[in-house]
C-alpha cells in the first residue's frame, strides 16, 4: 500500500477522524472567522462603490460566496455519497449526510440575499428563470436528503437511501452553473471567471475570494464538527467511543 | 477491488449515465419553453406567440424614454438589429435608465409592446465609480462608443 492509501485507511478510521478532527476544529473555524472578518471588513468598508448600483451591490459579498458554497457542498456531498454507495465507507456516509445541512443553509442564504437585492435592483423578488428556479431545486435536494435520512430508522440505511438521492441530484448542479449561459436569465452571466479575464475590479474582487476562502474552510469545520457527533452516536457501542465518553465524563478522574 | 464492489460501482456508474442522460434529453427538449426572453428581432421574425404574453428583453434605446401622464412611460428597446416600441404604467427599477438591459412582461397590441411588469437586468460588469468615470472620459476623448467595452446583453 502506498503512503496515499494509507493515509485515506488511517484517516477513514472512526478513531483516528475523531482524535484528527478534533484537533483540527478549533483552529479551522478561528482561521474561518479570521479571514472572514478580513474579506468583510475590505467588502463593506474599504471595496468603492460601483458606478451603476452605489452601495448596493455590497450584497455580493455574502450572496456570491454562500452560493459557491451551496454548489461546493453539494458536490462534495454527492462524492462522498459515492464512495459510501459502492465501498460503504463509514465515515464518507457520515461526511455526506453531515454537509447536507450545511449546503442547504448556504442555498437558504443565497435566495434570500438574492432576493433582497432583486427588489430594487430588478423590481421583482422571484422569478422563474433558469439560474433562480435551478438554485431552488438545489436547495429541495438538499431538504430532501436531510428528511430522508431522518426518515428512515437504521442509521446506515438511511444514509444509503439518502445518498443515493444525493448522488443522482447531482445533474443539478451543472444546471445551476451554467444556466446563465444556456438560456437567457433574468439572473446577470458569470462575473469572476477561472478562465479568463473577471468582469470585476480588482479592488472589489480580493474580498469576494477570501470571503470565498473563508466560507470553504467554515463549511469543513462545521460538517467535521457534525461528522464527529454523527461518528460518535453511531459508535457507541464501541471500545473507543466508550474510552471518550468514560475520559470526558465529569467526575471521572 | 472485490467483485462485489466493482459491482456496486458498476451500477451506480450506469444509475448516474442513466440520470445524466435523462437531464440532457429533458433539457433539451424543454429548450423550446426555458427562453425567458424574446428579443425585437425575434418578435418581428414571428418568433414570439402573437397572443399569449411573453417577455421582451434588449437595451432601452438612447432619448426614447417617454414620461406621459402620472407613472405612464414609453420607451424603445432594441437588440442592435430592430427596436420595438414598450407601454408601461407603473413603478420602474432603480437600474432603469437608458442604454441598460431591460426584460419587460406583456404582450403584443399592434405592434406596440403593453408591459404589466418591467425588470432591469443587471450586467455582470463591476467597476468603481471613478474608474468608469475615467474609462467614459477616455473614451470621449477618442471618440470611442461608449458601449463598446460592455457585453451585449
Amino acid at each position: 500500500m502506498n503512503t496515499l492509501t494509507l493515509w485515506f485507511h488511517k484517516f477513514g478510521s472512526p478513531p483516528t477522524f475523531h482524535r484528527v478532527t478534533g484537533l483540527l476544529i478549533p483552529w479551522l473555524f478561528a482561521a474561518a472567522l479570521l479571514i472572514g472578518l478580513v474579506g468583510l471588513y475590505g467588502g463593506l468598508v474599504l471595496a468603492p462603490a460601483d458606478y451603476q448600483q452605489s452601495d448596493a451591490y455590497r450584497i455580493i459579498f455574502i450572496h456570491v460566496p454562500c452560493a459557491w458554497m451551496g454548489l461546493f457542498a453539494y458536490i462534495f456531498m454527492a462524492v462522498n455519497a459515492f464512495i459510501a454507495l459502492v465501498w460503504r465507507i463509514k465515515i464518507s456516509e457520515i461526511l455526506a449526510m453531515a454537509s447536507a445541512p450545511v449546503g442547504a443553509w448556504f442555498t437558504a442564504i443565497t435566495l434570500a440575499t438574492g432576493a433582497i437585492w432583486g427588489k430594487p435592483m430588478w423590481g421583482t423578488w422571484w422569478t422563474w428563470d433558469a439560474r433562480l428556479t435551478s438554485e431552488l431545486v438545489l436547495l429541495f435536494l438538499f431538504l430532501g436528503v436531510i428528511g430522508l435520512y431522518n426518515a428512515i430508522e437504521d442509521r446506515r440505511q438511511a444514509a444509503r437511501a439518502a445518498a443515493f438521492l444525493g448522488l443522482v441530484g447531482i445533474v443539478n448542479v451543472p444546471i445551476v452553473h451554467f444556466s446563465v449561459s444556456w438560456w437567457n436569465t433574468l439572473h446577470q452571466g458569470t462575473t469572476v471567471r477561472l478562465l479568463g479575464p473577471s468582469r470585476i475590479d480588482s479592488s472589489m474582487l480580493w474580498p469576494l475570494l477570501l470571503l470565498a476562502l473563508a466560507t470553504h474552510i467554515w463549511f469543513f469545520a462545521s460538517v467535521f464538527a457534525r461528522a464527529r457527533v454523527s461518528l460518535l452516536e453511531l459508535e457507541g457501542g464501541k471500545e473507543w467511543a466508550r474510552e471518550i465518553a468514560l475520559a470526558t465524563e465529569p467526575g471521572h478522574e | 477491488m472485490t467483485p462485489t464492489r466493482k459491482r456496486r460501482l458498476i451500477v451506480v456508474g450506469l444509475i448516474l449515465l442513466a440520470v445524466g442522460v435523462a437531464t440532457v434529453l429533458t433539457v433539451a427538449a424543454l429548450q423550446q419553453n426555458m427562453t425567458y426572453l424574446f428579443t425585437p428581432s425575434e418578435i418581428i421574425a414571428g418568433k414570439a406567440p402573437a397572443e399569449a404574453r411573453f417577455r421582451i428583453g434588449g437595451m432601452v434605446k438612447e432619448h426614447s424614454i417617454e414620461r406621459g401622464q402620472s407613472l405612464t412611460v414609453a420607451f424603445v428597446v432594441t437588440d442592435g438589429d430592430d427596436d420595438m416600441r414598450v407601454e408601461y404604467e407603473g413603478i420602474l427599477p432603480d437600474l432603469f435608465r437608458e442604454k441598460q438591459s431591460v426584460i419587460a412582461t406583456g404582450s403584443m397590441q399592434g405592434g406596440r409592446f403593453i408591459a404589466t411588469e418591467v425588470l432591469a437586468k443587471h450586467d455582470e460588469t463591476y467597476v468603481p465609480r471613478d474608474v468608469a468615470e475615467a474609462m467614459e472620459n477616455a473614451h470621449r476623448k477618442h471618440d470611442v462608443p461608449l458601449s463598446a467595452d460592455k457585453p451585449s446583453p
